[in-house]
């Protein structure tokens, strides 16, 4: 290792020198790989935050185990099941309650602009705090009151004066299914990609909005185990005392049923699984015309290089080093833009879009990957440096 | 006086099959050390070939070929890689790295040699620059150099390793008059100081008189190595 390190303390610098002789062509270079990593990382921040934010309802869920229909595929498409199940889950020992919870999503009016746009409806029995949502459970007296509903701060769209006139105390009123609803309280949930925003309000509510559904059919179960209860063992017992129409998961279940669904179940996973590899093409490309330029330039050289006694090895070496200084230096505005354009984002759709360490650390192993096989394919020309030319 | 480069026997064959041509027949040669050669004779008589395969840069094919009690008929790429290390090479062209700098250029004539250290390797390079008359601009691109300067500067990288052989191959060629003279004796001092054996390769008629033996060859044969002879010949040749 010190021989090694001793090594290259003798080595000329030559990548680097090659590199840097040429700012021009070093600076198209570096944006090159910089654009090739800004579409990764834009396309993993758009594929995490889709996942963080569809299971944002998941996780706000405080139920221990949620009951729910076989046929649901993911939040925004629940079907429903008979609320008897409710009533037979309580028979079981470890379940403390079990309440229905009303999950729809409608068109209503935007307040603000009066254009009809989709929210999801949320609504549950308001006698017992439903979701990890301390401004949900501090208004939960508001919603008791008919028509009345909380609605989402952190909604995608043009509410800025709805959520000024209710923060100062106000109601706002509008229209869904020719209905007159009134606002009178915010939460903080965040917009998915299914919904723009969320509204939530009683179980009574609920069905005065869709005079269609019925009490007695439900989205979801929310069962509540006995301090103590270990719920695994309640959602085994679930299971075999409940029957098949009925689907039973612990909360952690039912989160990773909604992960897995964005992730294979709808095509969104995989086509930003296609961004990224097409990110990981576009820079491969990119740095293989660099380096194969630079070979090409430096044809001459590299061949005397061999003609003085150096080995061919020594010159993959140097295209190596290039590789691996492109791959750092184009990293560094490849990893700033994206800070900006994640912000950007975040304010234009209110998804959670975030730099994370993970992803940083990714992406690097990716442009380091892709730096090196450009860098494997453009070794290739230099079987053409044949010293015995030289003369 | 021992010799440094042995040659019997030697043919050479480029090509394949039907379209196998015989470059090189018979060559015999023996060259000692401290002596300046120069090769001579037309265009397609062989003179380079036989050049580049006493350099290391082709793998001879018949014959017997000794340089420096090394035999590189039959060697292997890594071997003749090896044995290219103990030689200096001036090219028509300087092919000096545009990327690096004077002195970088005649340091990679030293990286090449295993355990000599940095330190060393800077001062080795700036003392032969120096010696070259370059002292005033080691940190000049090739780019900032005349072609007589770029010249020396490859001849300082060629004997900065202090090598047994140099090899050159029409070092003149690119240069006016004057700086081809100047070039010239600047390797003849050098070698000479060094105690190297120069083999170089030219039809520059003007620069004959540093040879201590001049090789005159003609299609693939070797025609002459009696000084005499081979400058009445080249003579006639350059004439005719």
């Amino acid at each position: 290792m010190i021989g090694f390190i001793n090594e290259l303390r003798r080595r000329t610098p030559l990548g680097w020198l090659q590199l840097s002789r040429h700012r021009s062509r070093l600076l198209v270079a570096l944006s090159g790989i910089a654009f090739a990593d800004v579409l990764m990382f834009m396309q993993l921040g758009f594929q995490n935050a889709l996942y963080d934010s569809n299971t944002r309802l998941n996780r706000a869920i405080l139920a221990d185990i949620v009951l729910m229909s076989p046929q649901a595929r993911n939040s925004q498409s629940l079907s429903t099941f008979s609320r008897r199940r409710l009533y037979q889950a309580s028979d079981i020992q470890g379940v403390k309650s079990a309440d229905a919870m009303y999950i729809n999503t409608v068109s209503w009016k935007n307040p603000q602009t009066r254009k009809k746009t989709i929210v999801q409806v949320i609504a549950f029995n308001t006698e017992q705090p439903a979701l990890d949502i301390p401004e949900v459970n501090a208004q939960l007296n508001k919603i008791q009151l008919p028509d009345t509903f909380l609605f989402d701060k952190g909604a995608r769209g043009d509410y800025q004066q709805v959520f000024d006139k209710i923060e100062a105390g106000g109601e706002v009123t509008t229209e869904i299914d020719k209905r007159t609803i009134s606002i009178s309280g915010l939460f903080q949930l965040g917009a998915s990609f299914g919904a723009d925003g969320t509204i939530i309000s009683s179980d009574e509510n609920f069905l005065r909005l869709f005079p269609k559904r019925q009490a007695g059919s439900v989205n979801l179960g929310l069962i509540y185990t006995e301090p103590g209860a270990d719920s695994s063992q309640v959602a085994t017992a679930l299971k075999a005392y409940l029957p098949d129409d009925v689907k039973v998961l612990t909360r952690e279940e039912f989160i990773k049923f909604e992960e897995d669904y964005w992730k294979s179940g709808s095509p969104i996973g995989f086509i930003f699984g296609l961004g990224v590899t097409m990110g990981f093409i576009v820079g491969v490309i990119i740095v293989y015309q660099v380096l194969s330029t630079d070979v090409n330039a430096h044809i001459k050289e590299y061949a005397t290089f061999k003609a003085m006694g150096y080995h061919n090895s020594y010159l993959l070496g140097v295209i190596f080093e290039e590789a691996i200084i492109l791959a750092v230096l184009g990293f560094i505005p490849g990893f700033v833009v994206p800070l900006g354009l994640y912000n950007l984002a975040r304010n234009a759709t209110n998804l959670p879009i975030y730099m994370t360490l993970a992803r940083a650390v990714m992406v690097l192993s990716l442009t380091a990957i892709m730096c090196v096989i450009s860098g494997a394919i453009a070794t290739g020309k230099l079987q053409s440096a044949d010293p015995a030319d030289m003369f | 006086m021992s010799s440094v480069i042995s040659v019997q026997n030697l043919n050479h064959y480029f090509g394949k099959g039907q379209v196998r041509k015989q470059a090189l027949f018979d060559i015999n040669l023996d060259i000692n050390t401290g002596e300046i050669i120069i090769m001579t004779g037309p265009s397609g008589s062989g003179k380079t070939t036989l050049l580049t395969l006493v350099g290391g840069l082709r793998s001879a094919q018949e014959g017997s070929l000794q340089v420096l009690g090394r035999e590189l008929c039959g060697a292997n790429e890594k071997q003749l890689t090896e044995a290219r290390r103990h030689n200096g090479y001036i090219f028509q062209a300087h092919n000096l790295h545009g990327s690096l700098t004077v002195v970088q250029n005649v340091r990679m004539g030293l990286e090449v040699q295993p355990k000599i250290p940095p330190a060393e390797m800077i001062d080795r390079a700036k003392k032969m620059l120096e010696a070259v008359g370059l002292g005033n601009r080691i940190n000049y691109y090739p780019d900032d150099l005349s072609g007589g300067q770029k010249q020396r500067v490859a001849i300082a990288r060629a004997l900065v390793g202090q090598p047994k052989i140099v090899l050159a191959d029409e070092p003149t060629a690119a240069l006016d008059k004057k700086s081809g003279r100047d070039v010239v004796e600047l390797m003849q001092k050098l070698a000479k100081e060094q105690g190297c054996t120069i083999l170089l390769v030219t039809h520059d008629n003007r620069i004959l008189d540093i040879a201590d033996r001049i090789i005159y060859m003609e299609d693939g044969h070797l025609i002459s190595d009696d000084s005499v002879n081979a400058l009445a010949i080249a003579g006639d040749g350059a004439r005719g």
